[in-house]
Order: C-alpha cells, then structure tokens, then sequence
C-alpha cells in the first residue's frame, strides 16, 4: 500500500431499480485514492449521488459495483474505525453530553474502566470546546453544540477517518464559522483524515486540502479535483484575500453552473479517463511560480499539473 | 378579573362541583303524596310509596357511607361482609399480576415485531382478529380451561391488556430514527446492546404510552369480570350491594373505582413523562 492510496474507491456504481422497470444509475465507476491526513471535500448538486458515496465509505450502504479499500482492508459494513458525524447531528436525546460521547467511547474500549472511558469523553468535550456542558441533555443545547458533540463524538474514538456529510448545513453562519475553525484546528493538529459532503464554496476553500468536483446525476461521475493552492497555514479572517483566492473559487463556481450540467456530454466523448481524475491547480499562474505575486487577482488560468495516481 | 387560569378554572370546578351537589340533594329530598295503606301492604313497597322519601340516596348518605367506609377499610366480617379495601385490594391485585403478565408477554413479542417486517406481516392477521375481541367473551373458556374463577380473571385481565401494548411496543419498534440505529452501526454496536441501549430508550415512550392505555382497559375490565365471579373484589362488591339494594354502597363504590382508576393512569403518565426526551 502506498501512502498516497490509504483509502481507495475502485470502480464503484450505484443502481436503484427505476419506477418502470429498468434501473437508474446515479453514478458508475469511480475511481478515487485520499491521502493519510488530508482533509477532502467533495462538491456537486444535489442527487449526484454524494452522500450514497460518503455513506459506502461508512459502509451503511453498499455498492452495486466496486469496492472501497481503507488501509488495505475493502469495506465490508460499517467500522469504528470511521466514524461518521451526520448532518442533524444524530445524538441521543436521552443520553447527556457526556453519556453521547461515553457511548461511542465504551463501545469502541468497552473493557475500559468507567472512569478511563469518562476521562476519554472529557478530553475530547474539553476538544471542542463544550467543558461545563457535560451533563446537559441534547435538548438543552444549541444547534451549534449539538453538533460540537457529535464532532466530539466522533473524535473521541479516534477513527482513522472521519465522514462528514454536510456537518454545518443546519447553522446560522456565525456558528458555522466557528465551527469551521475548530475543525480545521483539531485537523491539522491531529492530522486527521477526512472526506466531507459540502454545498458552500467558501467551506470548501477554508477546509479542504483537495476538493472533488462531481457532475450531475444521474450517471455521475468524480469529474475534477481541484488541489488547494492557498497555503496550509490560511487563516478565516484572511484566506478569501490571498491572490489565488478568486481564482479557485472562479473555477469551481464555473463548474457548478455550466460545466457541471454538460460534462456528461464531455464523459461520452470517450476521452475521459474515469480511472484517473484530472487533477487541477486553478489559480496559479506561470508568474506566481517565478514569486512575483501580481497586485491584482490573476486570471484563473488552468494548469493541468498532473493526474491522480489511479 | 386577572387570576391566574390555574386557579379560575379550580374556582370553575368547586363551582361545578357545588351546584351538582345541590341539585342531587334537592332531587332527592323527595315530597310525593303517600298512600294510604294497608301496614301488611306496606311492608313490601319502597319508602317513596310509603314515607314519600326518596329511594335514591342524596349526596350526604354518600358521604357518611364513603367516611365510614374509609374509616374502617379492612375490616372482615365473612364472604359477603368485607371492608372495601378488602375487596379493592384484591382487584388491584389480580390487575397487577394480569398485567404484569401482559407486559412480560407483549413487550419481548413486540420488539420481535417491531424489529422483523417478517414476523410483523405473518402475525397480523392473528392480532388484527384477536384484538377485537371483548375481554369477557374468553371467560367461559377460560372457566373451562382453568377451572379456577380467581386465575380466570387474571387471565381475561392478560388478555385485554397485551393488544395495546403489543402493538405500541411493535410500532415504537419499527419506527426508531434511522439516525439512531446508524449511530449504532457506525460504532460497532452488537444487537443486545443496541436493542437495549438504543432501540428501547427510544421506543420508551411508545410503549409507556402503550401500557397506559393497557391499564385503563384492566381497570375497566376487572369490574366486569368481578362481576362474573364472584367471591371477592371492588366488582362483586357493586353487584353485591346491588343484590342487597344498597344503592348508597353502590355509588361509594363507583367513587372509589374512579378514584383508583384516576391514580393508575396517572403513575403511567409519570413514568411516560419520565422516559421521554425532547430532541
């Protein structure tokens, strides 16, 4: 296994039995490799078929066609080993703050000593941020806390990756932003793998290592990825006034209206290599790579650096 | 006006209360013409024909019976002399072991229910026609089976109070949030923890919503059965006094029978209102 490939989607197709008979592709054959540690998001309309991709990974839903290797093992169901934080946050309403999270850590260490799994808990409460709410039930808090505890959830059972499936949708856009933040945070400190569903842009710029662009539905596929060319070290307050900004966030905007809608057209001109996704750096002019930042936001120019390993 | 709505509506009940007590009493002071008759005829007629007072009793008879009762509720003079607590013991009693039965049996058959679309489709029909079914019309049957009127009681009791709860606890069952259960399969969680950490706390309601139905039903239906056979409780009781043409011992009664009834359902909601959790 090479580190490039630490989760592999191989060929994977989804088909419901149509209404009238026949079936409904809502994708087929796609190819993906994630790195250990990066933070993917993954962009589309809706019923292209994204959350049936996140909820494969998770193993709640299988493939018709195709298989998902994690860490050289396939996918065969659901695994702690990926914990998955879902969009209406899915806590127990009749459990506290500390009960949600005690859950998920007994049931992954279930011959820990209470006190051991409660310390756990707390370390990853105190994570993000909730210390003092331990013992309020789900009904008590906000929708941002809620899912602070379903992120503190997931994390506290330190899974080898984390699914999120448009975990900030639901909040108001202050909530979200800080909410961003600390994800972003508790990522990049504990280089945390994650794939994750979004519909905002900018989420996607602030959050994202490599963001995966997919067409319409039905008979989807991963048409792009966009490798982030803003600097790992971005900044919320800043990041939309780095000079590459526009530019990533032109192409991925131009794609979501127009390219989106008439890529399948692109797919059944043949030229198109499902196995290897073409990997884009939007932005970053030949004049960026000679360190002469321009004073004005360049052209989003496009780079075909390199293809996806497949 | 601006009280509180709690304490006009209290003001609006005693106002209730009040006037209907006085409309008994005045309805039962009864002032007809009387008779004039032979003593040996007179002997057999009612007190209306004869002293031109009611035969019904007015609310103060009540109320004396109903405080000598309370004074001494146990008290046991033979087979047809008991106190009412006596007898309302043993009814609470055979509604008890009834519908504990009922619980044991409907909850675990529910789940399996519940949790298989299978056994739900093959044991309808058999549900769909038994519940139905007036609890007292299995009394013969079970008189004949049992041989013994005491367990036939209990057991018309079982069988009137597993419908509600069976099919609650099925339907609380089947329709756990999908979220909850993918939590439970995102984490590993085997089948006996999920059913008990996950399945049941959220069906809770449900099912409490279930045996709260179930005990009215026991309670309504134990009065009947009593009735049926005899020997002991609040129900033979009634028909006793009926017989004795104690009609102030049969309204005493049906104070107290509303009263206990009123009490079971409220610890029912008390413990529905323990096990559910707003979201």
């Amino acid at each position: 296994m090479t580190p490039d490939k630490f989760i592999s989607i191989e060929g994977i197709t989804k088909r419901f039995p149509a209404p009238g008979g026949g079936t409904t592709t809502v994708f087929e054959d796609l190819w993906l490799s994630l790195k250990r540690g990066e933070f993917t998001c993954i962009i589309g309309h809706s019923g292209c078929g994204k959350t049936t991709v996140l909820n494969i990974l998770a193993g709640l839903d299988v493939p018709t066609e195709g298989a998902v290797i994690v860490d050289g093992q396939a996918i065969e169901g659901p695994s702690i080993d990926r914990a998955v934080i879902f969009q209406s946050h899915a806590l127990l309403p009749w459990r506290t703050v500390m009960g949600n999270v005690v859950y998920a850590v007994s049931s992954k260490w279930s011959r820990w000593s209470k006190a051991d799994q409660q310390k756990q808990a707390q370390k990853f409460i105190d994570l993000v941020g909730l210390t003092g709410a331990e013992h309020k039930r789900p009904a008590e808090l906000s929708g941002g806390m809620k899912q602070r505890v379903g992120i503190a959830r997931a994390l506290s059972i330190e899974p080898k990756i984390m699914l999120m499936d448009e975990p900030f949708s639901a909040l108001d856009a202050l909530t979200r932003g800080t909410l961003q933040d600390e994800v972003r945070r508790i990522c990049v400190e504990t280089g945390q793998t994650v794939f994750m569903i979004t519909h905002d842009v900018d989420e996607a710029i602030y959050l994202a290592d490599r963001i995966v662009m997919m067409s319409n539905g039905p008979d989807a596929v991963f048409a792009e990825i966009v490798e982030n060319p803003l600097p790992k070290d971005r900044k919320r307050t800043d990041f939309h006034k780095h000079p590459l900004y526009y530019g990533v966030r032109n192409h991925i905007i131009d794609f979501l209206v127009t390219r989106s809608k008439i890529f399948a057209a692109e797919v059944q001109g043949g030229a198109f290599d499902k196995r290897h996704v073409p990997v884009v750096r939007p932005g970053v002019p030949v004049a960026v790579a000679a360190s002469t930042a321009p004073a004005t936001p360049p052209m989003p120019g496009l780079q075909r650096s390199s293809v996806a390993s497949g | 006006m601006n009280l509180p709505m709690g304490v006009r509506a209290a003001i609006l009940t005693i106002a209730i209360f009040v006037a209907f007590m006085l409309a008994w009493h005045v309805a039962t002071q009864g002032s007809g013409p009387v008779a004039q008759m032979d003593p040996e005829y007179a002997k057999l007629m009612g007190k209306t024909a004869t002293q031109g007072t009611s035969a019904m009793p007015g609310p103060l008879d009540v109320g004396s019976k109903l405080w000598e009762h309370l004074r001494q509720p146990f008290y046991d003079n033979g087979p047809n002399d008991k106190g009412v607590g006596i007898q309302l013991a043993y009814s609470i009693g055979r509604v008890a072991i009834g519908y504990f039965l009922a619980v044991a049996a409907a909850i675990p058959i529910g789940f399996l229910i519940g949790m298989s679309p299978l056994m739900s489709r093959a044991l309808d029909p058999f549900i769909q026609v038994l519940k139905p079914i007036s609890p007292l019309a299995w009394m013969p049957l079970a008189l004949y089976t049992i041989k013994d009127s005491h367990l036939s009681s209990i057991f018309v009791i079982f069988i009137c109070s597993v419908w509600p709860m069976l099919i609650n606890t099925a339907f609380g069952v089947a329709a756990v949030r999908k979220e909850w259960l993918n939590v439970a399969r995102t984490l590993e969680v085997g089948p006996v923890r999920r059913a008990f950490t996950i399945i049941l706390p959220a069906a809770a309601p449900t099912i409490l919503t279930g045996m709260r139905i179930s005990i009215g039903i026991a309670w309504l239906v134990i009065v009947a059965a009593e009735m049926l056979v005899g020997g002991t409780g609040i129900g033979y009781f009634v028909w006793n006094e009926w017989n004795n043409l104690s009609i102030t011992n049969v309204i005493t009664a049906i104070l107290l029978i509303g009263v206990i009834g009123m009490v079971l359902d409220q610890i029912l909601a008390r413990l529905t209102r323990l096990v559910t959790f707003p979201e």
